[in-house]
């Protein structure tokens, strides 16, 4: 089978490791992850912050990119761009006028007829289900699954998850043999874009999510944000100088944590890439 | 040949701003049969009915039609003005000019073209109205309250003492409600219990109130002096004449780990159980859920036990109907629990509890006998941190009203923490401080300044434990949103106030409204506090919106009035808005061929059947018939009857057809 694949930017940059590990476990189970072609920037923060017409047409020409593909549901792993194509759908489903003004702009169709995955709702409907007896090496460890802000906000669009204490994570990892903890940083700030202009506030910020998973036993952080990723991994000297502390406990995406219980190679996961050794 | 009158109100500008109103007096006077025709600006002035008076006398007209408002505002004024000028009241209809037509539509020709169909609409119909005279019906002089907290019983006391039966009915083994599990009140501290427990014992010995605990209504039937209700008394597994209220066989029940619903899960209780040492009647009832003998079919220790012989295992629920006139809901709210939210522990921590937990806490009839100590480990709290609006004041929470006692309550809470534990220290995250009321501010101010509580206006993200501690993030907004960390040993959750479990169902059976948060709704939210829309049903309290207790009991005294002013009268007046059958001259006596498909439709069992007999006493035609006493006027019958042999009085089939024609301009 086939699936649409939107990778956005950091999934070929500072997250390589991620879309290595999602195309390994699609890969695993036979599914096709189909690019889309001539993909654009989904508008990050930036844009919907000083414009709401530009920030909904930059992911609505992605989603029709995708419908002229023939695609009718497209995998977005990273969390910033799953937010914001999911927010397009929702606000371009509610404003025929918005709409209008969007594919003018485009100068593409628009029907909303892609349905966007974020990636554990990808791994639920194709990968779970599928899970038993292909886990031939139980991710036995005690995890921290971190959720960060946009995977699970705003509820009343994304209707995905519980905002406050979500599990869906926890869910997938007790599946890959692991063992979630119950902690109190799943869905704190991790400091986001001061990554690049504060990085101190994002030592003291991602900083209380490493010390407490810490400080509750947890072997791993298990996330599926790049933002999140490179600010509790790239930033640990950072965080470390904030808690005074070195901590050594690594950060893996949700598919390389569950690419290593379907005993897939380490190199093929990207799990050298991270700052943090993973030695799990 | 109709000699009608139509009169155009301004409405000050109400109607006047988007509608021609001389215009439509104006083409309203050139239909056939309108023999006057007049716009003032103030129709239901003194000097606007005396228009209507004097025209009906001068012109004898034989109909009126008043174009202003809707008749939920001013039909009964327009139709006592024709009546005092000796028309037929029910010959005066009102085209609704104002709600259906000039606040609605923006000023134009259409809007005024529109204004004169509905003038014309009216009088079309109003030539096929007929004289009809008001229907009289007894009242049955006893009310129901539903509900024995403070409003029910307050409610049931005033109109006791007005001379008036009442029955009293309660969900719990006990009346007194939430106001029995209070410690003390605000803004004056007295002892909650001291307060009520004296009207708790003079419902029970009030010879005027009959009162049923453990006891829930079943169903209800009728109408405003004429209700019939079906209460289901709830089998207590005991014979209370017997029962002398020893409280050996509470003593002596082996299954003593049930949490104390009174003390909201912080103390235990028994299977057979009293709630709390003040309770009326003060007589247990068995739980069946939790009891050794209804589980394992063995035990029966309180029956060995009881010197009287009054356990009764096999005693069943009974059904009791009974004849009331007027009824008072009185069923009060409820409080959302901590696991309604995860950001604050989910339920997990056993120190995060509600509000409600805490007055108990403080109470000296509550598990700790008033001493503060904490639920996990009975450590007396060094640190304690208030959260006002959980869950209130929060859309994303669904709930986005003010649950209006926080703010006291919490104030109270933390000046009795420190009037107990000295030296301790208390926090209260707020949004806004909410203290509207006769010395509430002045209590807010005493707890701050006097009882070094510490405010912090912020809100809470999240609390967490570690190291045995609750951590309490929040932020200081008074402080540019700083954040502020509190290591906490308990936290009170002022958990929004909702309504309370069971209130839609209830309200389905009464026949009542209710908002989107399931609070029973007041026929009008300023001038009909205490009405619901269906007449004879009155609210009382915390059912109605969140409500502390001075405003529950004004509100029970209102009620109680409304009860009292309509057990005044000996009959009371409806209008014949009723259904009848068609009657013509024998021998076909009514178009109606007696299929009865309109008795098994009509909602309040108002139609029998009725057989025409000739001289022998032989049946020679089976028809329906409604009775006047019971109809409502719904219309049901009508559109399910084959024949048309039904009309409803004021809204026949004649009628209805002539205004659609009307409409369609045939005329």
């Amino acid at each position: 089978m086939t699936l649409g694949f939107y990778p956005g930017c950091s999934l070929k940059g500072s997250s390589r490791e991620y879309a290595e590990s999602v195309l390994a476990v699609a890969k695993a189970f036979d599914i096709n992850m189909e690019e889309i072609n001539d993909w654009n920037c989904c508008g990050a923060t930036a844009a919907h912050n000083m414009n709401k017409e530009l920030s909904l047409a930059l992911p609505a020409r992605i989603l029709s990119l995708a419908e002229k593909q023939g695609l009718t549901e497209i995998v977005v792993p990273c969390a910033a761009c799953y937010s914001r194509l999911t927010v397009t759908k929702y606000e371009l489903s509610k404003d025929p006028a918005l709409k209008t003004a969007v594919t003018d702009a485009n100068g593409l169709e628009y029907t909303g007829s892609v349905s966007v995955l974020n990636i554990v709702q990808m791994l639920d409907k194709y990968i779970t289900p599928n899970l038993e007896g292909r886990v031939v090496k139980p991710f036995d460890h005690k995890v921290a699954c971190y959720y960060g802000c946009l995977l699970v906000r705003p509820h009343e669009i994304l209707k995905f998850d519980r905002e406050e204490d979500p599990q869906s994570l926890d869910v997938l990892m007790l599946k890959a043999g692991a063992t979630p903890i119950d902690w109190a940083f799943k869905t704190e700030c991790c400091g986001a874009g001061l990554s690049v202009s504060r990085t101190s506030s994002v030592g003291r910020l991602s900083g209380k999510i490493i010390g407490d998973a810490k400080d509750r036993g947890a072997e791993a952080v298990i996330v599926a944000c790049p933002m999140c990723h490179s600010n509790l991994d790239m930033r640990r000297d950072a965080i470390n100088s904030y808690l005074g502390e070195k901590i050594d406990i690594p950060v893996l995406y949700i598919t390389q944590a569950i690419g290593l219980a379907l005993g897939l190679d380490r190199k093929a996961l990207g799990l050298q890439r991270h700052f943090v050794k993973v030695s799990v | 040949m109709s000699k009608i009158g139509v009169f155009v109100c301004h409405c000050g500008e109400n109607i006047s701003a988007t509608v021609d109103c001389a215009k439509v007096a104006e083409t309203a006077g050139n239909y056939d049969g309108v023999a006057y025709s007049v716009d003032y600006k103030y129709m239901c002035s003194d000097p606007g009915q005396n228009l209507i008076k004097s025209a009906i006398k001068e012109k004898g007209l034989t109909g009126v039609v008043v174009a202003s408002c809707s008749p939920r505002m001013h039909e009964p004024t327009f139709r006592k003005a024709c009546a005092e000028a000796g028309l037929n009241p029910f010959m005066c209809e009102m085209a609704n000019l104002r709600e259906h037509c000039s606040w609605v539509h923006e000023k134009g020709e259409a809007t005024t073209e529109k204004a004169i169909d509905l003038v014309r609409i009216l009088v079309e119909k109003v030539k096929y109205n007929h004289s009809l005279s008001e229907i009289k019906v007894p009242v049955t002089k006893t009310a129901l309250v539903i509900g024995g907290g403070i409003a029910g019983i307050q409610a049931s006391l005033d109109i006791a003492n007005t001379g008036h039966k009442v029955i009293l009915i309660e969900r719990d083994p006990s009346i007194g409600g939430h106001m029995s599990q209070l410690s003390e009140t605000f803004p004056t501290l007295d002892c909650s219990q001291c307060i009520l427990t004296p009207r708790m014992v003079e419902v029970a010995q009030h010879p005027n109130i009959t009162l049923y605990t453990y006891a829930e209504l079943e169903s209800l039937e009728g109408f405003i002096g004429n209700f019939k209700a079906k209460i289901r008394r709830k089998s207590k597994s005991l014979d209370e004449k017997l029962c002398t209220g020893c409280g050996l066989c509470t003593t002596k029940c082996p299954a003593k780990k049930i949490p104390s619903e009174f003390n909201e899960g912080l103390g235990k209780r028994t299977a057979i159980y009293v709630p709390f040492p003040q309770a009326v009647p003060n007589k247990p009832v068995i739980d069946r859920i939790n009891c050794t003998y209804y589980i394992k079919g063995k035990c029966k220790i309180c029956e060995i036990v009881c010197p009287t012989g009054a356990i009764r295992f096999d005693q069943e629920d009974q059904i009791m109907e009974v004849e009331v006139g007027a009824i008072v809901i009185a069923t009060g709210f409820t409080v959302k629990q901590p696991d309604f939210f995860p950001e604050y522990g989910f339920g997990k921590y056993p120190d995060v509890i509600t509000g409600l937990q805490f007055e108990r806490l403080a109470s000296a009839s509550g598990p700790t006998l008033g001493e503060i100590r904490r639920p996990s480990d009975g450590k007396i709290p060094e640190k304690i941190v208030f959260l006002a609006c959980a869950g209130s004041r929060d859309p994303a929470k669904g709930i986005p009203y003010c649950s209006k006692i926080c703010c006291m309550y919490i104030a109270k809470h933390a000046m009795l923490y420190q009037h107990k534990v000295h030296g301790g220290k208390s926090y209260v995250f707020y949004m806004d401080i909410r203290a509207g009321g006769k010395m509430y501010e002045e209590f807010v101010r005493r707890a701050i300044e006097d009882d070094g509580v510490n405010y912090i206006r912020g809100r809470v993200s999240r609390i967490y434990e570690k190291n045995g501690k609750l951590i309490v993030d929040g932020a200081d907004t008074l402080l540019n949103a700083m954040p502020v960390e509190i290591e906490a040993d308990m936290v009170v959750l002022a958990t929004a106030g909702v309504a309370n479990e069971g209130a839609e169902e209830l309200a389905q059976k009464l026949h009542i409204s209710y908002d989107p948060y399931k609070f029973f709704a007041e026929a009008h939210p300023k001038l009909k506090p205490v009405e619901t829309n269906t007449a004879g049903i009155f609210l009382a309290g915390a059912c109605q919106a969140p409500r502390d207790i001075p405003e529950s009991v004004a509100m029970a005294s209102g009620a109680a009035v409304k009860v009292a002013g309509l057990f005044s009268q000996d009959e009371l007046t409806r209008e014949p808005i009723i259904a009848v059958v068609n009657r013509q001259a024998p021998p076909v006596y009514s178009s109606c061929v007696g299929c009865f498909l309109c008795i098994s439709t009509c909602p309040y069992q108002a139609i029998e059947k009725e057989e025409i007999k000739n001289r022998n006493g032989e049946v020679i035609k089976s028809m329906a018939k409604v009775n006047p006493g019971l109809c409502q006027g719904c219309g049901t019958c009508v559109a399910f009857c084959r024949t048309k042999s039904i009309d409803i009085q004021g809204y026949t089939h004649e009628q209805m057809y002539t205004e659609v024609m009307a409409l369609l301009n045939e005329y």
